[in-house]
């Protein structure tokens, strides 16, 4: 049944006699983007430093300050301004009606945000990590991902899913793990990883805005960095697009396709790349996972002829299998040589550090893989 | 019409056998325990309150990376595991560390734990006290909240059914340690449901602290505290002062009396206490309390304090005695400390093994090119620093393929 293809993005490929354009992202910008005009954020002159903490703390009081809509639930956000201090002062700014105290029941508070969102609230969900969530991922995955759908579109479901993902140092294998992978497989979901304070602003206020629920997946070891915010970035109306890469080093020899904090971790090796071996690596920090740029991965992809995706997930159905699964559908014939992956290993995350170090992608790590794969 | 108007109903009471200045309550009944026994069960509340400061010290200092202490529950831990027949199964949350003692689990152990040694049970795997112990059948501490308490359910089933099958054995029972705080998961109430639906032999045992890290039970439930809950499930209930060690005694053998008849069924005890540490190292709980309140609860009340008193009514301890058992603990603890810090780290194939019961193809394989590499680069790679050098890596291979 040729339905069945369509579905199916990359399947569509097949029944063509030749290789079809790299689709647009599978979702348009909602009418929240409208308008946003795209501005050249880092051109921008009054340039000041913003840890990811900070720009993510920016971007929720903007947006509740901008919409009485918006309120934030979860286990400690109000009264000690969050585990990780991302909703300090929020409480004072705004008030106990606005920032909430959960008691410690995860499926109980997201459930709650989303009957408020199906009511017509805009909440912010706050998982102290998202190893937490897991209680509650009956209320994300099925009903704020599918409620829309399911009602006919008569229920909307505005709703923000934020907290830590990923790799944390020094907490074992039932804190340190990244969802992703879950995550981005549910059609419904909107899913965005920022990297640096730029990305977390303008991905938060887009996910607040987002009519659709948003899962953003922030990690702890970013939060304390600090990173330039271009004046536009500085502003109130600063949102970034779901479903747009950002290139944060162009190169020519290879195309390294990462997220969140493996976007730093690739920026650093990369540099290594160039010192070592001459070689010129584009690093592309991908933002959002779920609408996915298969274009910017294309478009690099036929300058470089290579691709190494760099993500901290388990190796198996993971971000990385994805990506080299895009890349072989829609660029198959510009790649020089195989596409490789560097992915969290095969185990739970160990306690013990030397063992935690071996268990996420490390930089000589993504140095060794790109070497090879370039055979310099 | 008449609706249940909780509020005008009175509180649960408090069972307490000794007050607050160490003097017995009800003489006739008195505390049910020897001198011998209660010196014992002193010691070890001290102890752990020693190690306690120490591990939150040295956490301080870098040389590990977390710590949770007790201080303020030694009581409701130790005293609850003095209770119990070594063979009943424990499911702990986190801040029960005396319930380990309290069976035998010795300073090595703990130290071995918490430096992730080549003698940690764990092997590396779980954060600083993550306990666990199948010789002292208690189960591995687990960290996301009130996962226990369906499991501690689903053990009772299982020993309920053992209870029947094998009745020249002593009957055991499971007991289930939370916070108020994991009281408030979906888990809590699935699982005392159904224990109570299986009539299951279960102890569910709330150590109600008043915080939940920066939460205030205020914040974490309306109603008469986590006790008033039983009746819902139709469960005997009973509230405890944690901070009476003799009390914590009687309610859990009766308890356990009482989750024995007829077949089996599960109770419910609420243990009263106060958290007088920071929730961990991680926390610093000035920032939502005030030092005086935590000053006052320590000089009002407190488990050791209290026991202290009663034993010194008894006259079997004084000022002298104190000193000393305190210098030696210490003593004791910084020995372990030491010795646990020097001990190498766990064998290399623990990095592959224990994902599954058997190591997979694909581990043995990578266990066979990481020996490779190491055998022909060894002055790169120094392998002594792990228990028994690469003889862990040829140990897995040379078994049965
Ligand atoms: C499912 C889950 N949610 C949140 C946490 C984070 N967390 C760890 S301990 C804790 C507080 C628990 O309080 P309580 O149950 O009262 O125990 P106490 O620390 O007072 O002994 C929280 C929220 C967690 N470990 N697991
Ligand atoms: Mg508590």
């Amino acid at each position: 049944m040729a339905a069945s293809r369509l579905f199916r993005p990359a399947s569509r490929l097949l029944s063509a006699a030749r290789p079809a354009a790299a689709p647009r992202t599978a979702f348009r910008a909602t009418a929240a983007f409208q308008n946003v005009a795209r501005r050249n954020y880092a051109s921008a002159g009054n340039v000041k430093e913003m840890t990811v903490r900070e720009a993510l703390n920016e971007a929720m009081a903007e947006e509740m300050e901008q919409n009485e809509k918006v309120f934030v639930l979860g286990e400690e956000v109000a009264q000690y301004n969050g585990a990780y201090k991302v909703t300090k002062g929020l409480l004072d700014r705004f008030g106990d009606k606005r920032v909430i105290d959960s008691p410690i029941t995860e499926s109980g508070f997201a459930g709650l945000t989303v009957g408020a969102a199906l009511a017509g609230l805009h909440p912010i969900c706050e998982f102290m990590t998202f190893n937490f969530a897991m209680q509650a991922i009956d209320q994300i995955i099925n009903s704020a991902a599918k409620t829309h759908y399911m009602s006919g579109g008569i229920q909307p479901c505005n709703i923000t899913f934020r907290g830590p993902n990923g790799f944390a140092a020094g907490v074992a294998a039932q804190h340190s793990q990244d969802f992703s992978a879950w995550y981005g497989s549910i059609p419904g979901l909107k899913v965005v990883a920022p990297y640096s304070a730029e990305d977390a602003k303008g991905l938060m206020k887009a996910a607040i805005r987002d009519p659709n629920p948003v899962v953003v997946l922030e990690n702890e070891l970013l939060y304390g960095l600090s990173f330039p915010m271009s004046e536009a970035a500085q502003k109130d109306d600063f949102v970034i697009p779901f479903g747009k890469a950002k290139i944060e080093r162009p190169g020519k020899d290879l195309t390294i396709v990462t997220l969140s904090r493996c976007v730093g971790q690739s920026l650093v090796a990369a540099e290594q790349l160039k010192k070592k071996y001459g070689v010129e690596a584009e690093v592309i920090n991908l933002r959002s996972i779920k609408p996915l740029d298969i274009e910017a991965i294309v478009k690099s992809v036929k300058k470089t002829g290579h691709m190494l995706c760099v993500e901290s997930g388990f190796p198996s159905f993971g971000v990385g299998a994805e990506i080299m699964a895009l890349t072989c559908e829609y660029a198959f014939d510009y790649l020089e040589a195989p596409p490789a992956r560097i992915t969290g290993a095969e185990v739970p995350t160990p306690y013990a550090q030397k063992l935690e170090e071996m268990s996420f992608p490390q930089e000589d790590m993504i140095v060794d893989y790109a070497a090879k794969l370039l055979r310099v | 019409m008449e609706f249940i108007r909780p509020s005008e109903h009175n509180a649960i009471p408090t069972y307490r056998v000794m007050d607050q200045y160490g003097q017995v309550i009800n003489k006739e009944l008195d505390v049910e325990t020897s001198d011998e026994e209660a010196l014992t069960l002193y010691k070890n509340m001290v102890c752990l309150s020693i190690m306690d400061l120490l591990m939150f010290e040295a956490q301080r200092q870098g040389r590990l990376s977390f710590y949770m202490m007790s201080a303020g529950e030694e009581g409701i831990a130790i005293g609850t595991a003095s209770a119990l027949t070594p063979a009943d199964v424990i499911f702990c949350q986190y801040r029960e560390t005396g319930v380990f003692m309290q069976r035998g689990f010795t300073l090595d152990q703990f130290m071995n734990q918490l430096f992730a040694n080549s003698k940690d049970y764990g092997q590396g795997r779980n954060m600083p006290v993550h306990y666990g112990s199948s010789d002292l059948n208690i189960h591995t501490v687990s960290s996301p909240l009130a996962t226990q308490i369906p499991h501690a359910a689903g053990a009772a089933y299982a020993v309920k059914l053992q209870n029947q099958q094998q009745s020249d054995k002593e009957p055991r029972v499971v007991v289930c340690f939370f916070g108020e705080g994991a009281a408030s998961e979906g888990d809590f109430h699935a699982a005392l449901n159904i224990a109570a639906t299986r009539e299951a032999p279960a102890i569910f045992i709330c150590r109600n602290n008043g915080y939940a890290i920066s939460t205030p039970t205020r914040d974490q439930y309306r109603g008469d505290g986590i006790a008033s809950r039983g009746a819902g499930y139709g469960m005997d209930t009973l509230r405890v002062d944690g901070n009476d060690i003799f009390a914590v005694r009687r309610a859990v053998k009766e308890a356990r009396k009482i989750a024995l008849e007829d077949g089996g069924k599960p109770v419910l005890i609420e243990m009263m206490a106060y958290r007088v540490g920071h929730h961990s190292t991680s926390d610093d709980s000035f920032a939502y309390r005030q030092k005086v309140e935590v000053e006052d609860w320590k000089r009002r009340d407190n488990p050791i304090t209290r026991m202290r008193k009663w034993l010194e009514g008894r006259g079997v301890w004084d000022e002298e005695k104190e000193r000393e058992l305190r210098s030696v603990l210490r003593k004791d603890v910084l020995k372990a400390f030491e010795k646990a810090e020097k001990l190498k780290k766990p064998a290399i194939v623990n990095a592959f093994a224990g994902v599954y019961e058997e190591l997979t193809d694909e581990a043995k394989a990578h266990i066979a090119e990481l020996k490779d590499i190491l055998e022909r680069y060894p002055n790169e790679y120094d392998v002594d620093q792990y228990e028994g050098g690469l003889d862990s890596l040829t140990q897995a291979l040379e078994k049965k393929q």
